[in-house]
């Protein structure tokens, strides 16, 4: 890497190389990802539900999902009449711009992370916002009930969840005393799940709501608003926000293995770099493990019962827990 | 176009929910007028899959409409076949065989079992959980292997015969119908962890879309949906037919009316079905199952002159037959009377005040089948 590093430094100057490389490296991985995850997903589901799921192209139909891409790249892209163009066609792209910075930002080793930030954690924070935005306006612009109520709902729900998501994540700040992700998992000699664990379980929780995915899903309830907001996306475009949504996972999942999991760190990690970036994707997969987990065995909420349980219940005990960890701080930093 | 429901104001908006539409079971469209996510106003639309069933009957003898039966609602098309041919049968004068009549209401009622295991995956589908949808399926998918083994097909069955039935159980039906039995039984914990004690569930549920018993009775609610409401209501029991009496079985009831006790009662009626199989089972007589000079063989079937209603309890309520003959061979006048109708049309007056995602739960929860609606 370095010494690919270096050739392409020569040639556009360090930070144009880093962010050559660093966009190229992370794009392909994440469409690797996607392609993994749906893949995953659909296996969980299958052996979940007592089916095999898919077993025809490739070993254990590793090959699926490239056959269903290559299918959803060849089909028309239909825009209805009456739509807001600019925004229904920008919106896909949108939806994904956050996505790939976040994932830019996690450090995948002792010292490398893409893109370094003193205060990573509070971009992070920022950033995993922007998508609502990019729902919103795909939601509106397809001029479609069901996009619109889609588009509400995501909005309320990812205001709601954000709230929560921030307070757990200050309680891991509060323990780390500072926001810069590298100091963070330097800090963990022991996981922040096992000080944490309350925060941790908020946070997932939280990611689950921001992702859309059951039992949070309102937003594209298919038995209630059809596709919801992405009703009206065909062929690439619908797999963009599909693309979106395994993205998101995965990096949220990063991002929650960074603060509560000991992010890249595991035995040998200090003396072996490389494995410090398995790690990390171990952990985060296995955090999305669980939210594939979850999304096939409940069934889905109200969206009032999914506000109540935000305000009513994630956000307040988040509170508490953020102060009986100041709390318990002070005292033991007190003499 | 202005309907009487209509109550569109400046802050109100209409949604077509359905008739295509994942949650709306078939060609259902609910003509929804809301404010924000808060329906004030559902008007059900229907006669998408009407296909003049009545009408046909006229025009056919009693033998040709047979397949017709089991299209009224294809998920419990046993009993829609049964229930043509007893009618006929009574207003014939005859009675089909001891052993027919005993596997007529086995094969209904594993039938009524494997519709309210489609209806159960469905439902818990229109709340978002996949997985017990298939988990339903897969019970159900027994049920129908064993009936296709009688009766040569897997949802439209025609097997009922003016004084009988067309084929006799085989000998080894009895210990594949335990079998299957048998493995219902033991789904049965699965499906209280995965499904009654999940929070999420109930609290989707308990409390949501409350019929209360006098609605119920003001617009001719039968079945699951009357029995949830409190009412003890079993065509099976309130006016007995074919070889039910023998039985011994349970009406069970809840007294909420709500979403969950329309799943419980349903849930309940299973086992109850399990019950009667079980001794029907047990009680199979030998002998023939078709009567040796049949009338079903006849073409040319001719009904005395009269009027008759036959009802019986489908997996939906009240299935009622009014013929009128006059002495030809065909009816005169075929009418019946589909549980699903009331049923869809008790909901206008519970959907208004929920939520859209209440409206797929309510909907979900009486179990329409809409072309038994249209019929």
């Amino acid at each position: 890497m370095s010494a690919l590093h270096g050739l392409a430094a020569r040639l556009l100057g360090d930070f144009g190389a880093t962010l050559v490389l660093g966009a190229g490296f992370i794009l392909l991985y994440l469409t690797f990802n996607v392609l993994f995850l749906i893949w995953l997903e659909r296996k969980v589901s299958a052996h979940a539900q007592r089916r095999l799921g898919p077993m025809e192209v490739g070993p254990h139909g590793a090959l699926q999902t490239v056959a269903d891409m290559l299918k959803l790249l060849s089909k028309q892209l239909v825009t209805p009449l009456a739509t807001d163009t600019f925004t229904f066609l920008f919106a896909p792209i949108l939806i994904f711009i956050p996505t790939v910075c976040l994932a830019s930002l996690v450090p995948l080793g002792g010292a490398s992370a893409f893109a370094e930030m003193p205060n990573g954690l509070a971009v992070v924070v920022v950033l995993s916002g922007i998508t609502v935005i990019a729902i919103f306006m795909a939601g509106w612009s397809s001029n479609n009930k069901y996009a619109v109520l889609g588009g509400m709902r995501s909005v309320a729900q990812v205001v709601a969840y954000e709230i929560p998501v921030l307070l757990s994540a200050l309680a891991v700040v509060l323990i780390a005393q500072t926001l810069d992700l590298h100091a963070i998992v330097a800090g963990q000699r022991v996981p922040y799940v096992v000080v944490e664990p309350v925060a941790a379980l908020i946070f997932f929780i939280g990611i689950t709501a921001e992702t859309n995915r059951a039992p949070f899903d309102i937003p594209e309830a298919e038995s209630e608003l059809v596709g919801g907001f992405h009703t009206e996306y065909a062929g690439m475009r619908f797999a963009l926000f599909f693309f979106a949504e395994y993205t998101n996972m995965l990096v949220l999942g990063a991002v929650g293995a960074t603060l509560f999991l000991g992010g890249w760190r595991g035995p040998g990690a200090e003396a072996h770099p490389w494995l410090g970036p398995v790690y990390l994707l171990l952990k985060a997969y296995a955090v999305v493990f669980l939210m594939m987990w979850a999304r096939w065995t409940f069934p889905r909420l109200r969206f009032d019962q999914l506000m109540n349980f935000a305000w009513k219940l994630l956000i307040p005990v988040a509170l508490v827990n953020l102060v009986v960890t100041a709390a318990v701080l002070i005292a033991v930093q007190a003499p | 176009m202005t309907s009487p429901h209509s109550t569109d104001t400046l802050d109100t908006y209409t949604l077509n929910m359905g008739p295509q539409h994942p949650s709306t079971h078939g060609v259902l469209r609910m003509k929804l007028t809301l404010r924000g996510e808060e329906i004030v106003a559902a008007e059900p639309v229907i006669g998408y899959s009407h296909r003049a069933h009545e009408k046909m009957a006229e025009n056919r003898t009693y033998a040709q409409f047979l397949p017709n039966t089991s299209r009224q609602d294809y998920l419990s098309g046993m009993i829609y076949n049964f229930a043509w041919v007893e009618a006929v049968e009574r207003m014939a004068g005859v009675t089909a065989p001891e052993r027919a009549l005993v596997a007529r209401v086995i094969l209904a009622e594993f039938n009524r079992i494997a519709s309210h295991l489609l209806w159960v995956g469905a439902f818990l589908l229109d709340l978002g959980a996949a997985t017990p949808f298939l988990y339903a399926w897969d019970d159900r998918e027994a049920i129908l292997f064993l009936l296709e083994s009688v009766t040569g097909s897997r949802l439209t069955y025609c097997t009922g015969r003016f004084g009988g039935l067309s084929r006799d159980l085989d000998p080894g039906f009895p210990d594949r119908a335990r079998e299957v039995l048998a493995k219902l039984k033991g789904r049965r914990d699965e499906y209280v962890r995965l499904i009654e004690d999940n929070v999420i569930f109930t609290n989707r549920t308990r409390g949501v879309g409350v019929l209360s018993r006098d609605l119920c009775r003001s617009y001719g609610v039968t079945g699951p949906t009357l029995r949830g409401s409190g009412v003890a209501y079993d065509v099976r029991k309130a006016e007995p037919y074919g070889a039910y009496p023998r039985f011994d079985f349970e009406v069970p009831t809840r007294e909420e009316g709500d979403v969950f006790a329309r799943y419980m009662v349903r849930v309940l009626e299973m086992q109850q079905s399990v019950r009667i199989i079980e001794q029907a089972l047990e009680q199979l007589p030998g002998g023939p199952v078709l009567l040796p000079d049949s009338i079903g063989v006849k073409k040319r079937l001719k009904l005395p002159v009269g009027t008759q209603y036959y009802a019986v309890e489908s997996a939906r309520g009240h299935y009622g037959i009014l013929l009128v003959s006059e002495g030809g061979t065909e009816p005169y006048r075929a009418k019946f009377r589909t549980p699903s109708y009331p049923n869809l049309a008790v909901l206008t007056e519970v959907m208004p005040g929920n939520m859209v995602a209440d409206a797929v739960a309510i909907l979900g929860s009486v179990d329409l089948v809409m072309p038994e609606v249209d019929r």
